[in-house]
């Protein structure tokens, strides 16, 4: 798998992507404070900040005797620049080019 | 709650198909940084108590107003080609400079196969200001976007030679 398709399998579920938006809200929690805010067992949010951490969309970092989980958005970000930039710029020239046409007509 | 925690660091990771030795070149040396991202030309006395300043790259110095030091600071650990710790401060406006200094780490290590993995911990406590435009949050207005663009910069110009920022 590479590093994009680890990205795009971690963000198809919903759950993980709650939990990337409740650490977009408020970054470096504990395990113990997203699982209060999911229906789920401990063990199956665990799961859930593995898939996200093999993707490297969260880092998990100790503090003292915590484990905090932090968003990082760079992957997000690596698949905006090579990919969605490269076509918005084309949709972008091609709109462009229609009133340039249209304005010339 | 008594489980609640609160933090003003951010956390940024990249894993880069590269040596640490040329993931430390490429954040320590003047030739690197005005390569990528902000382009800054690094300013730098690489040993701890050294001097940490940034100064603006020619894509920089076309905008008017830039001070000469755009970002200063101290190094606090310097460990190639693995931990650089420094304070940092940005001084493209007084209210960013009236922030006062945030710490900033880069920790470098290679995770084998040829892939070294970055990553940068800013702890900005106290610089609210600093802490939206080093996460990208005036983006919109030309201001950058933040270390999670820098890093992606950076893969770019240490994998393909070339980069998105001068684009």
């Amino acid at each position: 798998m590479t590093d994009d398709d680890r990205v795009f399998k971690a963000l198809a579920d919903p759950t993980r992507r709650f939990l990337l938006d409740r650490l977009f809200v408020r970054d470096g929690r504990t395990l113990t404070e997203l699982e209060s805010e999911l229906e789920m067992t401990r063990f199956g949010v665990m799961k859930h900040l593995k898939v996200l951490e093999e993707a490297n969309l969260v880092v998990a970092r100790r503090s003292g005797r915590e484990k905090l989980h932090y968003l990082n958005p760079v992957p997000i970000r690596l698949i905006h620049d090579r990919w969605i930039d490269k076509y918005t710029e084309r949709r972008v020239s091609a709109l462009v080019d229609l009133k340039n046409e249209l304005e010339s007509a | 709650m008594s489980t609640m925690t609160e933090t003003t660091t951010q956390i940024y990771r990249v894993y880069i198909r590269t040596s640490p030795e040329a993931v430390w070149d490429a954040i320590t040396k003047p030739e690197w940084t005005e390569r990528y991202g902000y382009q800054g030309v690094a300013d730098y006395d690489l040993r701890a108590g050294g001097r940490a300043n940034m100064r603006p790259g020619a894509a920089m110095r076309a905008f008017e107003g830039i001070p000469e030091t755009i970002i200063d600071g101290e190094f606090l650990e310097v460990d190639p080609p693995r931990r650089l710790v420094q304070t940092w401060r940005m001084l493209m406006d007084g209210g960013l400079a009236e922030e006062g200094f945030t710490r900033l780490t880069h920790e470098i290590e290679s995770v084998g196969e040829g892939v070294t993995k970055l990553t940068v911990i800013h702890d900005l406590e106290d610089a609210p200001k600093l802490a939206n435009v080093v996460s990208g949050g005036i983006e919109a207005e030309g201001g950058g976007g933040g270390w999670a663009w820098v890093l992606s910069d950076l893969k770019s110009v240490l994998e393909t030679g070339s980069h998105m920022a001068a684009n």
